[in-house]
């Protein structure tokens, strides 16, 4: 299962005055079992990027294959395919419309054409998935809950669809450090468990760094690099500065340090990890 | 994409008629409209045609463009043709049967469509040639006077003002909900009348929610910066009649003059 | 500026009971003092805020502004006048469709001559750097371009304070720095007061004195050296801290003699090179 983007191009009001091409020849397959971090500036083109990749838009130019289906077809078979890629917007609590959480849930499903009994089971799979009791959740309204939580609910939202690859643009945006540490812990047990592949686009380093096991930097509508997050984030610095984007704060931090001559374990995607490195290798110091 | 509307139909320019005074802009529209009507004979119509192109010129505004703006209300044109054309008793040319096609009928259908034709042509160049901020300030400036009335025309111009400014964002909210719905598997585009009727449910709620929540924000926000009505309040636009607007006026009131004088003199 | 008295808002919930978004908050805020106000989501942190310029009214408490008591009904414009408002979402406060009506919106409702009107959007455009963007209309700026047209229509009512509600939740980072360069410009060059609401651990750094505010009471009030040298409170309050701060501390707390304090990666390499050395 993959999806492959066959060098894309695509430009906005196309004609006018206000013509922009947003995407300029992008070609890139994701394999399912990935964990792919997209970052870039605001019109850098990541948003076009994910809005090609479950066929919301088609490229101007090129190709958007999922299992060697053209998503731009009017087939039956391209819309299945479109399907098995699942998009959660950004602030995808702004799209809940139903009384009920449950009910809301299971709108993706009933679109599909479930049975209802289907619809039952998923809309309870995917609530256990963002952690939200059924029992307790499933009647209430969801204008009625609280930020975080008619997040997840959306979130359900399109877990129920049973998604093969899940697209996820700024999930933590506008919460607190409580609830973005909340999502991204989810965000990583689904990915382990094996749900499916995930595709996140975010501004915030650490948690791409911490998650993602492939990078793709995003400037001017094209991928200028592709490859490890850690390996892009400790030898592609300037690379990184001319497409806008920062390092992670805590590679920030220790890179710092390791330019002052502190031997510091630079890969380290968190501060406890980067603590006991620094902890081992300084008491040493000490001792002799 | 929704987004890609452009907002009104302003068409930039720095010409005589975009200098104008929006207040002489719009009164000069009022009095030539009604104007149009006194015209009764060719010459008459002879000289509304000119007087119009002669404003299209001197407006800049590409003939094209007007005729885009024409073009949308062709299905009344055409009703008022046929109304005019079937209802007219006269001296007819053909005859199907019970009914005839006589020609004052073909003459007066004729002249009234030509007289809608016109009338939305110069309308047009009024929103061609004035920004919709620009005309809310005109509006504004023109009710001012009838406030003693009850007109409430500082809060009609903020109104149009607010819409004006969050035609925009609600357009990239609603394409943004309806790619969030699609996703879903929501399907905006087939399907019977009731079919699609029921799968707009899912974008308007949330557009309405939207809505009223920044509807919300706003008077938040505008009270916080001060806003307490019109009362007390100065305007950094001022809008001030110039020689461009006297001259409007008088080519105005002698064009009219004229049609009055054709029609009960000739 | 502000003093803060035994500050209380308590509103009924659906359910019939009384909930208190803030409960005897009391602090003295001086003025030209840049004070960052940190707690998490309904935390009453936004309550706050809004209280500052009299949005909100005290249910309990009283709060002065200058003197003004925000109780007495005549003071509130005054009030509103002296404390400017940027709100969170850049999108749903900007009101008009260009951007130099945008900015004379505030001068116009507090009835401003005509040619001050003028003057001011000039100079207010000019410190928030958007002179050239003037006859843009907002709809086509980036949200960092929105909030600093935002802040310039603050500026024009001429403020002693500027109070900022999360201004940078929905930008992306370089909106981020720029929303940020502007208002600490304007608190250094203009000696205007602010009061930055956010949950930005890095924004908070910046500031002199650092608000902690969780379940509607103020809990923290000190330097952000203070506030953020105890990682493990901080975390207990569901709040992050500046990582240096946090390796800092964990350091200190496995042992090794460094101060725990570091606010900035400079700090932390001082405090670590000692241990270098000696290898």
């Amino acid at each position: 299962m993959s999806i492959r983007v066959e060098n894309i191009t695509y430009i906005y009001g196309g004609g006018t005055p206000y013509e922009k091409t947003a995407l300029a020849g992008v070609d890139l397959t994701i394999e399912k079992g990935e964990f792919v971090g997209i970052i870039g500036h605001t019109g850098s083109g990541k948003s076009t990027l994910i809005q090609h990749l479950n066929g919301l838009i088609h490229p101007t130019k090129g190709r958007v294959l999922v299992d060697g289906v053209d998503l731009a077809g009017k087939s039956k078979e391209a819309i299945a395919k479109r399907h098995t890629v699942g998009m959660v917007f950004q602030y995808p609590e702004q799209q809940l419309f139903e009384e009920t959480v449950a009910q809301d849930i299971a709108f993706g499903p009933r679109n599909l054409g479930c049975d209802e009994e289907t619809v039952e089971a998923r809309v309870r799979e995917a609530m256990s998935f963002v952690g939200l009791d059924y029992d307790t959740y499933a009647g209430r309204s969801p204008f009625r809950l609280s930020g975080g939580q008619m997040r997840r609910v959306a979130i359900a939202g399109v877990i129920a669809m049973k998604p093969d690859f899940l697209i996820l643009d700024e999930p933590s945006a506008g919460l607190d450090p409580v609830g973005r540490r909340e999502i991204f812990s989810q965000i990583r047990k689904w990915y382990e468990e094996g749900a499916f592949s995930v595709i996140l686009v975010s501004h915030n380093m650490d948690d791409i760094a911490r998650l993602a096991t492939r990078l793709l930097v995003m400037s001017h509508g094209r991928c200028v690099l592709d490859g490890r997050p850690m390996d892009i984030f400790l030898h592609h610095r300037k690379e990184l500065q001319e497409a806008g984007v920062d390092v992670p704060p805590l590679t920030k931090t220790l890179l710092a340090l390791k330019e002052r001559g502190i031997p510091v374990p630079e890969e380290a995607v968190s501060c406890e990890e980067a603590a006991d490195a620094l902890y081992r290798t300084l008491r040493e110091g000490t001792s002799c | 994409m929704l987004t890609d509307i452009t907002l009104g139909q302003y068409y930039p320019g720095n010409s005589f008629l975009h200098r104008m005074d929006p207040r002489a802009k719009i009164l000069c529209t009022m009095i030539f409209i009604v104007a149009i009507f006194l015209a009764n004979s060719l010459w008459s119509y002879l000289l509304v045609t000119a007087f119009i192109l002669g404003s299209i010129a001197v407006s800049g505004v590409p003939v094209k463009m007007v005729a885009k703006a024409v073009k949308p209300l062709w299905l009344i044109l055409v009703f008022t043709l046929l109304i005019h054309v079937l209802t007219t008793q006269g001296t007819p040319i053909v005859s199907f049967g019970w009914f005839s096609i006589s020609e004052e009928g073909v003459r007066n259908g004729i002249l009234m469509t030509l007289r809608l034709v016109y009338l939305i042509a110069f309308s047009s160049l009024l929103t061609y040639t004035t920004s919709p901020i620009v005309l809310t300030d005109g509006i504004e400036a023109l009710l001012t006077p009838w406030k003693r009335i009850g007109v409430p025309a500082h809060e009609l111009a903020m109104m149009m003002t607010i819409a004006l400014r969050f035609i925009p964002t609600l357009l990239e909210e609603t394409d943004r909900i309806m790619k969030a719905q699609s996703s879903r598997g929501a399907d905006f585009t087939t399907g019977n009348l009731w079919q699609r009727a029921k799968s707009m449910v899912p974008l308007l709620v949330p557009l309405f929610i939207s809505a009223f929540r920044r509807a919300d924000d706003l008077a938040t926000a505008m009270e916080a910066r001060c806003y307490r009505g019109g009362e007390g309040r100065t305007k950094m636009h001022q809008l001030i009649y110039t020689w461009r607007d006297g001259a409007a006026f008088a080519a105005v009131a002698v064009v009219t003059a004229a049609l009055a004088g054709m029609r009960y003199f000739l | 500026m502000f003093d803060v008295r035994h500050l209380t808002h308590a509103y009924e919930t659906e359910d019939g009971t009384s909930f208190k978004a803030l409960d005897d908050v009391s602090c003295r805020i001086r003025k030209g003092e840049f004070t960052a106000v940190i707690g998490t989501n309904g935390s009453g942190k936004s309550t706050f805020a809004r209280h500052l310029n009299a949005l909100v009214l005290p249910t309990e408490g009283d709060l002065f502004v200058e003197g003004l008591s925000v109780r007495e009904p005549e003071n509130i414009w005054p009030i509103r006048q002296k404390v400017g408002m940027v709100f969170q979402n850049p999108d749903n406060q900007l009101i008009a469709a260009v951007v130099e009506e945008e900015v004379a919106f505030g001068p116009e409702n507090l009835g401003v001559p005509r040619e001050e009107i003028l003057t001011r959007v000039d100079e207010a455009l000019a410190k928030v750097g958007m002179t050239q963007y003037r006859h843009h209309s907002p709809a086509m700026l980036s949200g960092g371009q929105k909030q600093r047209i935002a802040i310039a229509g603050v500026l024009a009512m001429k403020p002693d304070c500027i109070i900022l509600d999360e201004p940078t939740a929905m930008l992306d980072p370089v909106g981020r720095k720029e929303v940020m360069d502007t208002v600490h410009e304007l608190n250094r060059k203009e000696g205007i007061s602010v009061v930055l609401i956010t949950h930005f651990m890095e924004e908070a750094v910046t500031a002199d004195r650092v608000l902690v505010i969780h379940k509607g009471h103020l809990v923290m009030d000190g330097t952000p050296r203070e506030v953020f040298s105890d990682p493990e409170k901080m975390k207990a309050l569901g709040l992050d801290v500046p990582v240096p701060a946090d390796l800092a501390s964990m350091l200190h707390k496995k042992g090794l003699a460094v101060r725990a304090d570091c606010m900035t990666d400079e700090e932390l390499g001082d405090a670590l090179c000692p241990f270098v050395s000696k290898i």
